[in-house]
């Protein structure tokens, strides 16, 4: 692994008797887009604002390429950030939004300007210059914002929520330039977020937090995959759990719902009699016996949802509903709430939560 | 029952109108009064030509103008702040900003008599450009609760704690983002407040007279004393120049650069 560029140790940060960030380790390589996934709350914001300045650790170092930048003010970091909203300066122009930062290193003019023109080419609104934001769309805007920040050529870019205020279908667009720009120009990126989806498709790493702490760092693909703890397990994705009574610990035989299902190697210690909780993915299940699903249970259809491409059916096994998508067949009419439903599985594709 | 609804608004309004605009057609009319027998303009052209008129209107506009820079000075950085980072200062502040409302200026005049008279530690009052200083003061104490208000409401208009955060991330310090940002953000309310502060200034009388001052308000009360016409046209020049004031706050208000708050 190369030299982190952004070097998060140890920190914590208090707010009178309250603790919101505890013991907050992350490394960040250079170039690399990491996100902070949580729910309101959990701390993402205020690691953020700490990297940024505008929050004093109340223990623990921030280093960037190596050097320590815990109690230099917000001015001296050389970092950009990107606000949740927009934060342009209403009085001045597009131009004088994004040469703010360059006005103020004391870049000579010609030069400012020359940068202002490929920022504004970058972020494809180059006859905007003269507008005022008020002029402009939340997309533009925050678009306008992403410029501003990066004009200068900070070290380091930290995105705060900025997609939030934004509907849909820009928030899509906007994400996917954003994650483009910033490859072009391999800068080092914090964004926080509260939605998976933008986490999980933008994201080299992710780290997902909960009440102040790093649940679980990891790639989109470990963190959706393998969580390693239940929060990260329900808060990323949608989740089947279904409670499991340990039957044969040896053999991995766990009793769900009065039937049986083999988890032979997942059990991790686990003695007979206890009681586990066991979580799928919907993908992970289909409905009906199919070849190479070595597990199934029954139940019975409690409702189905057409939503186009995709029906998604529930199935209620004994206490517990098992929520699934299939495929529309203009040839197989959906199936009926009340009839009795068999789901199968890959015993693999089970995840026991601890 | 909506005509007669009509019937009573406009019933109010002409009464309300009436109650203000004939004491100054009475003026108006009175100050017209000067030549015997005609209306002649006399009057004001005894006021315009007289050079203690040209001479305490030009202190006042001045004394008026460096109030407005010391109010600017003391408000604005002071709002800022509360709004920022003393938030829960803000009663405290707001009935600090209110006291020249409640204290009568003789009192604060006298305090300022006692207190920086020619024998004590600050004798602002040994030099005549120190008792202009100390007026300065005084008017901005006096312009306060209408200044800070003004700026405050300004204030409350945008994001002060956003646009700070992101003038600081791009390397901006407390002077330009007090200069380049906040100030521009909020001119409509200091002009409102600069304006308000002027039309106070320009007729004040208790404090300058009392500082032995040659301002424009102790002018006014001797013309008063010792003529018959030409206080009625003081009166309505007065007025004139504080309805101007008002007037123009509304004018540049249209002039004001746009923002993202107030879009149209």
């Amino acid at each position: 692994m190369a030299e982190p560029f952004l070097s998060i140790q140890q920190v914590q940060k208090a707010f009178g008797a309250t603790t919101v960030v505890q013991d907050f380790n992350l490394d960040v390589e250079p170039g690399e887009f990491v996100s902070f996934l949580g729910p309101s709350g959990c701390g993402k914001t205020t690691v953020l604002r700490m990297v940024a300045g505008f929050e004093e650790p109340s223990a623990g170092k921030i280093l960037v390429a190596g050097k320590d930048i815990t109690r230099l003010k917000p001015n001296q970091r050389n970092v950009g950030m990107v606000f949740q909203a927009y934060a342009l300066f209403p009085n001045l122009t597009v131009a004088q939004n994004i040469g703010f930062g360059l006005k103020v290193a004391g870049m000579p003019k010609a030069d400012a300007d020359r940068r202002v023109a490929e920022m504004l080419d970058l972020i494809k609104l180059p006859q905007m210059g003269d507008r005022y934001p008020y002029q402009l769309s939340g997309g533009q805007q925050q678009r306008i914002a992403l410029a501003r920040a990066i004009a200068p050529k900070p070290k380091l870019l930290l995105l705060d929520e900025p997609l939030s205020a934004l509907d849909a279908k820009v928030r899509v667009s906007l994400r996917e330039e954003i994650r483009s720009i910033q490859k072009k120009l391999g800068i080092t990126t914090v964004f926080v977020t509260h939605d998976q989806e933008e986490a999980l498709s933008i994201s080299d790493r992710i780290a997902v937090m909960y009440g102040g702490k790093a649940e679980q760092v990891g790639t989109p693909f470990e963190i959706y995959n393998r969580p390693a703890t239940k929060f990260v397990a329900n808060f990323v994705g949608t989740l089947n759990v279904l409670e499991g009574t340990v039957t044969d610990a040896a053999s991995g035989k766990v009793r769900v719902n009065s039937q049986e299902v083999s988890l032979q190697g997942k059990l991790n210690g686990s003695k007979s009699g206890d009681t586990l909780s066991l979580a799928l993915r919907p993908e992970a299940i289909s409905l009906g016996r199919h070849p190479g699903r070595d597990s199934s249970l029954s139940g019975e259809i409690t409702e189905v949802h057409f939503l186009g491409s995709v029906i998604r059916v529930r199935v209620g096994i004994g206490g517990s509903t098992v929520s699934l998508d299939t495929f529309n067949s203009p040839a197989s009419p959906p199936p009926a709430v009340g009839e009795k439903a068999e789901i199968s599985f890959s015993s693999g594709d089970m995840l026991v939560l601890h | 029952m909506k005509q007669g609804n009509r019937f009573w608004a406009w019933l109010v309004f002409g009464v309300g109108t009436t109650y203000f605009v004939l004491p100054l057609v009475a003026t108006f009319e009175f100050s017209l009064r000067k030549r015997r027998g005609e209306y002649s303009f006399d009057a004001y052209r005894s006021v315009f030509g007289d050079p203690n008129f040209q001479a305490t209107f030009t202190y006042s506009v001045v004394v008026a103008v460096f109030t407005i820079l010391l109010g600017v000075l003391l408000v604005v950085p002071t709002a800022y702040w509360i709004r920022l980072r003393l938030p829960h200062l803000r009663p405290v502040v707001e009935f600090i900003t209110l006291l020249p409302l409640v204290i009568p200026a003789i009192v604060i005049v006298f305090g300022y008599i006692r207190m920086f008279g020619s024998n004590s530690a600050l004798p602002f009052l040994a030099t005549a450009r120190g008792a202009d200083a100390l007026l300065v003061i005084g008017y901005a104490v006096l312009a306060l609760p209408y200044m800070y208000r003004a700026v405050d409401t300004g204030l409350r208009t945008i994001d002060v704690r956003t646009l700070t955060e992101a003038a600081q991330i791009l390397g901006a310090g407390w002077t330009i983002i007090i200069a380049r940002i906040i100030l521009p953000n909020v001119l409509i309310a200091v002009l409102s407040g600069a304006f308000l502060s002027f039309a106070i200034v320009i007729g004040e009388f208790t404090m300058a007279s009392l500082l032995n001052r040659p301002a424009f308000g102790p002018y006014l009360q001797n013309i008063g004393a010792n003529s018959a016409y030409e206080p009625s046209a003081l009166a309505l020049i007065s007025f004139a120049i504080t309805w101007g004031c008002m007037s123009l706050i509304q004018i540049l208000s249209r002039f004001a650069p746009r923002s993202a708050n107030r879009p149209n």
